[in-house]
């Protein structure tokens, strides 16, 4: 592929897509190689890296240097925390979500499995499957990631092995039938001498699947995905109240972001607690007029009549209500060094809204790496485990598995305001 | 269920959605936030975003620019014009007042005055009381923003924690803060300056006319071009010439710098941003090019 020469004329949207595995199977290796190839690496960020590499006495250039932007990060080598790179190949724009591979920063990968919708698990070709590759494929999957990419790298340092890749191959498979992941590709790939990231190469003529960025290029947006019906979680009311304006003075306008579904004037729709019921007389975005919103798109409604709606209701169609749940049961992953207190009342924040949440039982542990469960009495930082929770008042939720945008949940301690669960109902 | 008519954003309507998004959590969570205005281009963009956020209601948060003295008079007229028409309330805070105080002390009297921003924004913060500060910067401007949360999360004293960031999962952002902290909240961390540019040409903003090219004295100082101004007079050593430039970024006088550049409309400039080889901050800022860790080092300290 050319560099960018010259504008966009098709858009394909956005895609989102995280890199994971383990440490050390060349991750930034293949980030770099994406953004040299797509000429976003500029010239002086080369000539800064370049230099800070002969400062440390490697004879190459490290591109992870290009990924970890930390000074603690440089100091130890590895990656801490999850870093943002952005690409365009001339038809689509790219997210990438740099996750560190270390166990210790799971959270992390979690984190950056979230927002993506595409996640590249790299393996080293001579190690094979490893503990992290595990883990990270059933986060992968636990966190609802419609597409995954096995990239089997470091082909050039097993000759380029069709048995290699093939064996591999099927260990993944067996696993992941397992884990119930079943929208998998595999490609073998060197991303340090660029054969399938970009190019082909000619030394895996055997091969005949895409290369990376053909598979990058084809995979559904980030938001073609979508479960069809309509949540408006409402996130601001706009009442002007401008006496100056007679035609504004009535002006109740319910701002928020489509999260599913699609919303048109004239709809029936219902908020969520009330359950009163209108019809949209309007959509606008910043004053102007649409006839339609579609999902992620962010929005002013406008209705019929007045209904009693603030920050963290929910509008619904009004034949597609989903369930108002004050019990409910979720995957969690612990966050934070300090461990769960099933005895505390925690701050669950759910869309806009937020409600007072107790954990009433923690059902069992989940061991990422063998999939076994197990009882637990608390939760430490980088355990995922099934949680039933008690909430003070109810939300208004749908399987996480169904929607992304409304099947989750995070955590908060009031004590420090962090943000230590991230949640999935069930 | 209704048929879904596979109906989809451009990746330019997606970032906008985004940022119009996180806005509006700012203004539901934050009982005090404050939109950061320099004039620049980034802050254009999010003053559109603005609009397009909370008309026909006023915005939930006055505008403020911090002003080290050294700004180019284009941009400040620029941005109290901007303002006016707006119709929205803008805050001058300026370094020169936390230099009568006492707070800012120079080394000497031409010293960039960039990083010592930061002490007249936590002063700000503190008089007025903000819990949130709302900004332009972009994950693909440096290498410590781009591991740099949408909502970040600073404490009593400004200070950015780049190894303790609190987790930031789907779109559920924290604002939280007890009183005394503050979050930077960035709507366009997601931008790169493509789509700035982008932006920019759809929406058809009115920018300052430094960012288009026009002929400006320069001094060469290795691949940068200095403006010579009357704060960055030329040395009796120095050769100046009337070059062609324009401006990739707009900050301190005594630390940007042009680039040369013949592109005196967006179209132009849109294409340059495709084609270029140097990153934005290489080729205008040198403050970041003191040690590979100066804007982590800055925002540390407060810096937005």
């Amino acid at each position: 592929m050319s560099a960018l020469e010259h504008l966009p004329d098709t858009d394909n949207g956005l895609l989102r897509f995280l890199t994971c595995g383990s440490v050390d199977d060349g991750k930034s290796t293949l980030i770099g190689r994406l953004l040299f190839d797509s000429k976003t690496i500029l010239a002086d960020t080369m000539n800064a890296i370049e230099k800070t590499s002969a400062k440390r006495g490697l004879t190459a250039v490290d591109l992870s240097l290009l990924t970890d932007g930390l000074q603690a990060e440089r100091e130890q080598g590895i990656t801490i925390d999850v870093a943002y790179r952005y690409f365009t190949t001339g038809t689509r724009k790219y997210i990438i979500a740099d996750a560190p591979g270390h166990e210790q920063y799971t959270r992390n990968m979690v984190t950056a499995a979230s927002t993506a919708n595409l996640a590249i698990i790299l393996v080293d070709a001579r190690k094979g499957m490893l503990t992290q590759t595990r883990r990270h494929s059933t986060l992968a999957k636990m966190v609802g990631i419609p597409h995954l990419v096995v990239a089997i790298n470091k082909m050039d340092l097993v000759d380029y092995d069709q048995a290699t890749f093939e064996s591999i191959r099927n260990d993944y498979l067996a696993f992941a039938e397992k884990v119930g992941i079943k929208d998998v590709r595999f490609i073998p790939m060197s991303a340090l001498n660029g054969d399938m990231v970009v190019e082909r190469g000619d030394r895996m003529g055997w091969y005949e699947g895409p290369t990376m960025m053909q598979i990058l290029e084809s995979a559904p947006a980030a938001h073609t995905e979508k479960p069809e019906d309509f949540r408006f979680p409402v996130q601001y009311v706009c009442r002007p109240r401008d006496s100056a304006n007679p035609e504004l003075h009535d002006y109740r306008g319910f701002m928020g972001r489509v999260e599913s579904g699609e919303i048109a004037v004239g709809d029936a729709v219902t908020t969520l607690p009330s359950g009163q019921s209108s019809r949209v007389k309007a959509i606008e975005i910043g004053g102007q007029r649409i006839d339609k919103a579609i999902h992620e798109q962010s929005v002013t409604l406008l209705f019929e009549d007045e209904i009693d709606t603030s920050r963290g209701d929910m509008i619904v169609k009004s034949a597609e209500a989903p369930a108002a749940l004050k019990q409910i049961d979720a995957d969690v992953c612990w966050l934070s060094e300090t461990a769960l207190s099933p005895a505390r009342t925690y701050l669950l924040r759910h869309t806009t809204r937020e409600v007072k949440a107790k954990v009433a039982r923690i059902e069992y542990r989940l061991d990422v790496n063998t999939l076994d469960t197990g009882d637990a009495a608390t939760l430490e930082m980088n355990d995922i485990a099934r949680v039933s929770l008690k909430l003070a008042q109810p939300i208004f939720a749908d399987p996480y598995q169904r929607n992304r945008a409304t099947g989750a949940f995070i955590i908060i301690d009031e004590s420090t305001n962090n943000t230590v669960g991230a949640g999935m109902i069930a | 269920m209704s048929t879904l008519t596979q109906q989809t954003l451009s990746h330019l309507d997606w970032l906008e959605a985004e940022a119009i998004h996180i806005m509006r959590e700012v203004a539901g969570q934050c009982a005090n936030p404050v939109l950061l205005f320099s004039g620049g281009k980034d802050s254009v963009c999010m003053l559109r975003i603005a609009e397009k956020a909370f008309r026909p209601g006023r915005f939930p948060f006055p505008l403020m620019h911090i002003d080290t003295g050294h700004n180019y008079p284009e941009v400040i007229a620029f941005r109290d014009k901007r303002a006016e028409e707006l119709g929205e309330r803008l805050i001058v805070r300026s370094l020169e007042d936390s230099m009568a105080r006492g707070t800012i002390v120079l080394k000497h009297e031409n010293e960039s005055r960039n990083k010592h921003q930061s002490v007249t924004l936590l002063e700000a913060i503190e008089e007025f009381g903000f819990d949130c500060c709302i900004g332009g910067a972009r994950r693909d401007e440096e290498k410590a923003r781009a591991k740099e949360r949408i909502m970040s999360f600073r404490d009593e004293f400004g200070q950015w924690d780049p190894k303790n960031q609190r987790p930031e999962l789907w779109n559920l952002y924290n604002a939280r803060t007890h009183q005394g902290e503050n979050i930077r909240a960035f709507p366009i961390s997601n931008w790169t300056e493509l789509d700035v540019w982008q932006y920019i040409e759809r929406e058809q903003l009115e920018l300052p006319s430094i960012y288009f090219a026009h002929t400006r004295p320069v001094v060469r100082k290795g691949d940068l071009l200095m403006p010579v101004t009357d704060l960055t007079p030329a040395a009796p050593e120095d050769t100046v010439e009337d070059v062609m430039v324009r401006f990739r970024t707009v900050g301190d006088i005594s630390c940007t710098a042009p680039v040369a550049s013949d592109a005196d409309s967006i179209e132009k400039i849109l294409a340059e941003t495709a084609t270029t080889t140097i990153t934005e901050r290489g080729a205008t800022r040198m403050d970041d090019q003191t040690s590979e860790a100066s804007m982590e080092q800055r925002k540390k300290e407060g810096y937005f």
